[in-house]
This record gives structure tokens, sequence and C-alpha cells, in this order.
């Protein structure tokens, strides 16, 4: 029989306090009942002798301290999995909204996960296809690996997420392929964006769907994340499934962050954002990979705004020291109307060495990507001189450079909503571009590569 | 008496009533026995930072101390593990409780079973004394592990010794001292907090060569000296740690993986073992130590990760070794303070971190340096330490980087807009410098020439005066410059093009020995010479310019180590080619 206590002393922001407990345990899972039978989620944040202080993930509306009943359950905050979650949408907390039956678990997992072995990881190495040439050949996904969205607002960050989760597939075989996809404060319109897309395209039956949407309390962000890696490690390393979770907005979620800290009175770090914001990011995000001997794995995109498209702002910039790299997008190219508007040389892929090559994708890979990448940093460089100086004023390699960045932007960069590039296709897209070039400066392919993949001129 | 847990929030956990409570002694906390630490003391209450996740634990729950600091385990074994943050081996971890680390898990540092051969140095009756050599055991075929007296004996006379196989636990040796008979194992513990006692430091005077050109020629690091790699994410500071712990000329290495990605040490783990050591030919890892504590590791054990590497580090200098030490990175270590600071809720300094964060960081960098050993025979080890900084948004003004540039010699500043140009070291050869690069001159003098430290010096100025050269182009175009100082600009790229670049993922270019630096640089400097005097004997730049010699020089950073005498024939080269040129004009 679980104690009640009608003790609560304190109200303040998104947490309680509750007196005279006994035997609480720290991050112990809460109920508090309302007068009128509400039930609230909790979890204790400070467990003292005698006292509680206790985080309501749905918010404090409505709790008072003379008849609010708080039942400390005994055990830290679970999820019951089961593969039938896929193709089921559920709220921040796990429970399903679809009208559903409820799900009967197959196990009971604590949403906080445990830090996997780096012993026991395998090295991320199977390169991803996301049909998308900017991603695909200048900054690859692989299996297992955490690459960000960075954005900012108003730029097209959901139909991007939402063309890699329908577009992404490994190059070898039929596996079975999940997506899981966290909502985090996200308008009800960029929500059903991703649901619209996942029924259009069937996509719904292999997804699993969390959502907490701008109007969902707040608090609550802070699980979704959670569940949505406890139900990825379950269908990954129990059921063998290779998992995508697309987690939106992170912003949101390290704004209910910042709230907590704030209503406990932690000494803020920077932009008042909590001290301890890297590590609780990185508990989110190391939540990645692909463990040795089993088949799944699990591949993180995570995707967050930048106030100010300020990429060292507190969020993307510990975002980015965790993640395996970042795919950057560009005001100036969504400006110009490039769709996607991802800014090749800021983007990285940290992994992306051993995901390239013979066997892998092909073997001109690395010596393409390298070589496009130097020529439209050349070109861009030329377009700023050209701004300053006049176009006049370039030498006549220069203006060849020049050409070659305005045609990498519209014609490899640009691409389709609805355009699923093969990876061949998108290296053709490269050489048919670097054939405008003088050969000469074409340092970076390799003779024998040039021989065979160059376009001969006027062909 | 057992004390008992009165609060617990995240990994600070406060407890009541522990009898012999000592500042930073280790405590037993809760039924699982998490590991923690005292880090404050209150009259009857004892603040706890728990090594462990918390979750589950409540007041009530009860804490024995066990009266010792937090120590590390030393002795044969060392090398080649993979440690978490308080030196608990990962793969014994992983057979016990599988892919996660869970809570709880308890293995020793240091394999108890594995027996090892001892062979005696000292005979019975003879006299020893702290840190005199007892034998030695071969820890791996790169590691000669010598197993000393351990710094709290002193003046004492050996009873017995034996020799044969042992376990680290059992006793190799009987020593006398004043009349007490002490057992000494191969097994020693030392507090990780404090550093272990030299005989004297001595000043640095050799180099640490890294075969990384952009360091061993601009902005060298001693031997037993202190560097500081800060830079924003995506500008290279892993891999340049990941060059220095495969070239770098030291016996031992190790490496402290502090806060940062998990795949990146599935990375270190899959690759060391592959990559040759350059002078032995055997796998890196058998001078190896790896402590691991990622970033989703609990956080009180990554604020101990620095000082469990340290120590390992500080035992193999004792031996008489040469060792680095790898912090990747220091900038997590401050977190980790930041956060238990917090949670303390003592006063904040700058930015959140505590008051004591620049004295804890001097603390750290100082248990670096060259030192006399304790003890006979006489010998010196050296600990060198490169701690990478993460700065948030690659700002350098914030706490953590300024703590540590106040301290260290050496500043390779990474530049994140040198990495987006793919050019890599992005060590800014601007911005950067070493304190070191006097107290070297001689060295290198000495064993590589004297032109050395004047080429150097030289390279700097062409590449400072391109910079300025640089300013004037943007604001009225190339065309203004004379013709020597284009062909400055052409020497400054080529410096930055064909030296300072160099490719960590190529075969030959990943390692430059000194003299191929010293070769390429002087090639680099030789055609500046020749041409800039073929200028003023009214020679055309563009001629100079295209010489097919120019192909060559940017291909020598590719000429095999066994090849080097062509660059003699390439020198030569440059003399012909130029001298063609005056004779045309």
């Amino acid at each position: 029989m679980l104690k009640e206590y009608r003790t609560i002393s304190d109200v303040f922001g998104p947490l309680v306090v509750v007196e005279q407990v006994d035997q609480v345990k720290f991050d112990e899972l809460v109920e508090v009942e309302l007068p009128g039978g509400d039930v609230r989620r909790g979890k204790v944040l400070e467990a003292a002798e005698g006292r509680a202080m206790v985080q309501l993930f749905e918010g404090t509306a409505g709790v008072d301290l003379a008849s609010a009943r708080a039942r400390f359950l005994g055990k830290v905050m679970e999820l019951g999995v089961s593969g039938d979650m896929l193709g089921r949408v559920f709220d921040g907390l796990g429970r399903p909204v679809d009208g559903g039956p409820p799900i009967i678990p197959d196990a009971r997992l604590d949403i906080n996960g445990d830090p996997l072995n780096p012993t026991a990881r395998a090295y991320p190495s199977e390169f991803i296809q996301t049909g998308i040439s900017a991603i695909d050949c200048m900054n690859p996904l692989v299996r297992g690996q955490k690459l960000p969205i960075f954005s900012g607002a108003g730029l097209p960050h959901p139909q991007i997420a939402a063309q890699i989760a329908r577009q992404a597939r490994v190059r070898s075989g039929h596996e079975q392929f999940a997506v899981v996809f966290a909502a985090m404060g996200i308008t009800f319109e960029e929500a059903e964006h991703f649901t619209t897309d996942f029924r259009r395209t069937g996509a719904v039956e292999h997804s699993v769907l969390f959502i907490n949407l701008a109007d969902g309390p707040v608090i609550e962000r802070l699980a979704t994340p959670r569940m949505a890696l406890t139900t990825a490690e379950y269908l990954a390393f129990t059921r063998g499934m290779h998992v995508l979770v697309i987690l939106t907005d992170m912003t949101n979620y390290c704004e209910a962050l910042r709230e907590v800290s704030a209503a406990r009175k932690e000494v803020p770090g920077r932009r008042g954002y909590p001290g301890y914001m890297y590590t609780d990011l990185a508990l989110i995000y190391e939540r990645a990979g692909r463990i040795r001997g089993k088949p799944g794995s699990i591949t993180q995109m995570p995707i967050l705004t930048m106030p100010e498209d300020d990429k060292t702002h507190p969020i993307p910039d510990l975002t980015g020291y965790i993640t395996e790299g970042q795919v950057i997008l560009s005001r100036e190219l969504h400006n110009r109307g490039i769709y996607p508007p991802i800014n090749v040389s800021q983007s990285l892929s940290r992994l992306k060495d051993k995901g390239i090559g013979q066997d892998k994708t092909r073997e001109d890979h690395a010596d393409v990507l390298n070589q496009l990448s130097a020529a439209y940093d050349r070109g861009k460089e030329a377009r700023e001189l050209a701004v300053v100086l006049g176009e006049t004023a370039l030498t006549p390699v220069d203006r060849e450079f020049l050409r070659f960045a305005d045609a990498f932007e519209r014609e490899f960069v640009r691409q389709g909503e609805d355009e699923d590039r093969t990876i061949e296709t998108t290296l053709d897209i490269g050489w048919r571009l670097m054939a405008v070039l003088p050969r000469s400066e074409l340092k970076r392919l390799s003779d024998r590569h040039l021989a065979r993949y160059l376009p001969s001129a006027g062909g | 008496m057992k004390g008992k847990v009165v609060k617990v929030a995240g990994p600070l956990v406060v407890a009541q009533g522990i009898v012999g409570a000592k500042m930073y002694d280790v405590v037993r906390v809760g039924e699982q026995g998490l590991i923690g630490e005292i880090i404050e003391l209150r009259q009857d209450r004892a603040s706890i930072q728990v090594y462990e996740e918390t979750s589950g634990l409540g007041p009530g729950e009860s804490v024995v101390s066990t009266n010792r600091p937090l120590s590390v385990e030393l002795g044969p074994g060392l090398i080649q593990s993979i440690y978490d943050g308080i030196q608990r081996p990962l793969d014994a971890i992983a057979a016990q409780a599988g892919e996660y680390v869970v809570r709880g898990v308890n293995v020793p540092g240091l394999d108890r079973q594995r027996r090892w051969e001892f062979v005696p140095t000292v005979v019975k009756g003879q006299a020893v004394t702290a840190g005199d050599l007892l034998g030695t055991v071969q820890e791996t075929p790169l590691v000669q592990h010598r197993v000393m007296v351990p710094p709290h004996l002193s003046q004492a006379v050996v009873a017995e010794i034996r020799s044969g196989c042992f376990t680290v636990e059992e006793p190799v040796a009987v020593l006398d001292v004043a009349g007490k008979s002490e057992t000494v194992s191969m097994l020693q513990r030392w507090p990780v907090r404090r550093a272990r006692p030299v005989s004297r430091k001595l000043p640095p005077v050799v180099p640490l060569t890294t075969g990384q050109r952009v360091i061993d020629t601009f902005f060298p690091i001693a031997k037993g000296g202190t560097a500081c790699i800060p830079g924003p994410f995506g500008s290279g500071k892993t891999v340049v740690q990941h060059q220095l712990s495969k070239w770098a000329d030291t016996d031992i290495i190790v490496f402290i993986g502090c806060g940062e990605r998990g795949n990146e040490m599935t990375d270190v783990l899959l690759e060391f073992p592959e990559l040759s050591d350059p002078r032995s030919g055997r796998p890196l890892m058998e001078r190896t130590v790896l402590v691991a504590n990622t970033s989703n590791m609990p956080v009180a054990a990554r604020e101990a990760s620095i000082y469990t590497g340290i120590t390992i580090a500080e035992y193999y200098r004792d031996m008489g070794y040469d060792v680095a030490v790898m912090a990747d990175s220091t900038s997590r270590w401050a977190e980790a303070l930041r956060e238990i600071s917090g949670r303390l809720e003592e006063m904040p300094g700058e930015e959140g971190y505590p008051a004591y964060l620049a004295s804890r960081a001097a603390a750290f960098y100082e248990r670096s340096g060259r030192a006399v050993c304790m003890g006979n025979p006489a010998r010196d080890g050296s600990l060198s330490i490169v701690g990478a900084v993460s700065p948030p948004g690659g700002d350098l003004s914030e706490p953590v980087t300024q703590a540590t540039l106040r301290i260290v010699k050496v500043f390779w500043g990474l530049d994140d807009r040198l990495a987006q140009r793919k050019h890599f070291p992005a060590i800014n050869w601007l911005l950067s410098y070493s304190l070191y690069t006097s107290r070297l001159d001689s060295y290198y003098s000495d064993n590589y020439g004297p032109a050395f430290a004047a080429n150097r010096t030289r390279a700097l100025a062409i590449l400072q005066e391109e910079a300025e050269l640089q300013e004037i182009v943007r604001l009225v175009g190339v065309d203004a410059l004379s013709p020597q100082q284009r062909l400055t600009l052409e020497t400054a790229k080529s410096l930055r093009e064909d030296f300072l670049y160099q490719s960590a993922f190529h075969e030959v270019d990943s390692y430059c020995s000194i003299p191929k630096q010293v070769k390429l640089l002087s090639i680099i400097l030789s055609f500046h010479d020749q041409a800039g005097r073929a200028l003023q004997a009214g020679a055309p730049l563009d001629d100079l310019l295209g010489l097919p010699i120019r192909e060559q020089i940017a291909r020598s950073r590719f000429v095999p180590e066994g090849e080097r005498g062509s660059l003699d024939a390439l020198e030569a080269g440059i003399v012909t080619g130029v001298a063609g040129v005056r004779g045309k004009g």
C-alpha cells in the first residue's frame, strides 16, 4: 500500500515541495492527485529527510496546498515498450493519443537508460543514403551517428527532416527500419507536416511518434526525448531494427531545462542555462550508436533552431561538442530559393571517412568531396571579391570558379523535396559541374579517377 | 558506526554521522555500495560526490567510510588497459554487467589472477630506499615495468627477494625497515589528488617530437612541458590529440577521454591496436593507457578522471620514462567541477565556475615536468601534459581557457576558419606560441644544424607579412602589389599548403621526421630567396612561378622518410631552374 501525503508545503514554477515524507528516493516517480481527480506525474529532484522536492511534468496549475495528495511510487519513471508501438502516436509522457488501445508492454524500461560501455560499441561505418546530395556526398551520414540539423526560425528543417526520414536507406539489402519521432514544443502545423507526410508515404507503419506541442506541458518536454530513445533502444537492440530518431526541437527542451533550474534557484551558467546542460544533453545524444554483435542501430537526428542564427549560442554550441558533426542551414541560400538550404562549407560529418569509398559508396567519393568543397570555397571567395571590386577585377580562372559556385548551388545543392538521388547520381552531378573548371585546377582528383569519371569536354 | 544519508540531489549526497570522516576520503553509499568521495564537512554532516548514478537512492540509507582517500592501483597491467574515471577496467565491467555501464559494479584496477615474471635487480642484504628499483617485469614488448620501493619506505635493507611468476598481490620482497619487516608486492596504491614525489625537478630542454610540422618546427613542446589546444567544435582538437598520441616520441602515453564522445573512444580502442609505433613497429597500444569517462557517464567520475590519469602517468615517470598525458577535454573537467560546486551552493566566480577553478587547473598542470626520480639507479623521467580546451562558442576569453593559458607554456590555437577551409591541423600560426622555443634552440642547432631556428623566424615573418599584404589585396586588389610582394604571397601560400598543412590520414604525410621538416622548410625558403634575387635581376615573376620545380616542391611532403635523399636533388634543381629563367631574362 502506497502512502499518500497531504503535506505539500510549497508550489513554485514547475516544482512542489512535500513535507514529512518517509523513505523517498532520488529520481523516484511521483503522482500528485488534485481534488478533481486529475493526476499529474512528476519526479523527485531532491530527496532529503522528511522533505522532497518534486518536479511535475504536466505543470503545477491547479495544485493546492490543502487537498492535493502526493503518492511516491517507489520506482523511477518507466516506459512499457512493445513492438506494437510501431504505427502509434503518444503524448510526451508515452500515453497513447491516437484513440488506439493501450500498449501491452513486452518490457518496462527505465527511461533514463544506462551509459553504453565504450568497449561494447561498434564503430559506425555503414553509409546511409538520404537521397540529398548536400548530405550524401558532402556530409555523409552513417548508421549509429548523431548528426543534428542546426536551423533557424523560418527555415525549412521540417521538410528536410521529413525527406530524410522518408528516403533514408542503407545500400545493402533489406533490413527492418523504423523511425522514432519526438516532438517537443513544436507547433501543431509543424507536427502536422510530419504526421501527414508519414501517412502520405506509408512511413507511419514503421514509425513511433511522441508529440508534445507548443501548448503542451513545458516540463513534459524533459521526458519526451527519453521516452523516444527508450523506445528506440528497445527496437534497435532487442528487436534488431535500424532506428532513425528525430528529436525536434531541442531548443525547446533546453528552455524547459532552464525553467526548472531557475525555479530551483541554481547558479546559472551561460545565458541562464544550467551548468549541467552539457551533461544533460550528452545523456540524450549519446544514446545513439551500435553494439558489437547486435544487428540493430540507433541513428539520431536532433533538430534545433539557433536563436538569431548564432551557432555560438549555448544550445548549438554544447550540441556541437557532443554530436558527430552538424548540418547547418543557411538563411542566405534559403532566401535565394535554394532547397535544401544546406551550408555545405560549415556543415560537417565527423564519421564520414569510415563510411565512404570503394564498396561503401564509390571509390571516387572522398576525392570528389574534397575537390567540390575546395572549388566551392574558392568560388565563394571570388564571389566576395567580385562584390567589392566588381566581376571584371577577377582573374579568368577566378571567374570560372565563381560560375562553378553558382552552378554548384543551383544544380548540386538544390533538389526537389521528393527528389531521391542515388549516391552515383550525386557524384555524377559533381563530376559534370567540375568539368567546366580547368583541368590543372583539379588537384585533389587522382589521374585514374579523372580518366574514368570526368565527362569529356562538350560531351 | 555507519553514517546515514540525509539528502540526495543528483550526484551530491549529504550524510550524517560518519565516524572518522575526513576530507577526500572514499565512502560507500547505500545498499549498492556506490563509490563516493567526501568533499565538504560541516560539523556532523559530510557532502559526498558520488561517482555513480544516484537514482533510487534515498535518505536513511547507510554510508560507510573506507578511511582511505581516492586512490589508484599501480603495478604491472596498467598498460593496454582502458579504465573509467575511477580506474575500473571497462572490459571487466562489460564482462560482469554486459553492454551498459550499470551501478555498483566492483572491479579492481589491476587483474588479480594474472601472473607476471618478476626479475629482481637487488640482492639480499642490500640497502635500499624509497624509489629504488627492486626488480623488473616485461609488461608489454614495449614497456619494461620497474618495480620500485614504495615512496613511504626509506632506509631499508632487503631481507628477502624472490624471483619468478607472481600475481600483483603476492609478495616479491621483504624489507627490513628500522627493525620492522615490510612485505612489498608489485601492487602499490597512491591517492590521486596528491602528486607523487620526485627527487628534484629539472628545466625542460629536450623537445617532445611529434612528427607534426606546425608543432615541431614552429611551436614545439618540451619533454616535461605543458600545452593546451583550445578550439571550437569541429576545429580538429581530437584529431590533433590522436596524432600526438600516435606519433609523440615518448615511452608511455596516457590518453584521458574526459567527458567526450563514446564513438570517439571506440575509435581509439579499435585504431590503436592496429597502428604501429614508428620506432619499434609494435602496436601503439603496447605503450598506452586509456582513461575513458564519456560524456554520458557520471559527472563526478569525470572530475576524478584527469587525476586518475595523471597519477598513472607519474608512476611511469618515476620509473624513468618519458610520459605524455593527453587530456581531452579539460573543459569537461571544469564543468564537472562547476556542477558539483553549484550543488554545494558555493558562491560562484565567473560564469558559474567556482572561484578555485584556476588554482585547481594550475595544480593539475604543475604535476608535469622533467625530474630526477627518487631512488637508485639514478634516472630522469618526464611528464608532459597536452590539454584540450573546448571554449564555448570558440570564445577564448572564457574562464577555463584563461585559467589554462596562465599556466601552460605552449598555446596551439585552433581556428575554425582554417578548419572550414580544410586546412589541417587548423593551428593558427599567427595566434599560437611556444615559450619553449628559446630553451630548445640549442638542442635543435646541435642536432639539426644552426639554420633551423633562423629559418623558423624567417618563415613566421613571411606568414605575418602575408596577413598584412592580404589586407591590401582586399582593399585595392592584387595588382597594387610589387612583384617582390607577390612572391612573398606565393611563398606564404607554399608554406601554408606544402608545410603547415599536414594530412593526418595520408600514410606518408601523417608523420614527418625533424630532418625532413628541416629540409622541407629550407627548400621552400631557398626557392623564395633565389626567386627574389632573380626578380631583382629583372626576371619576370610569372616565369618563376611557372617553373615545373614548384610542382615538385608541392609534392615533397609526400616523399617517404626512406627517400629523403631525393630532397637534396630537389634543392639543387631549384638553383638550376631559377638560373634558367634568369638566363632567358
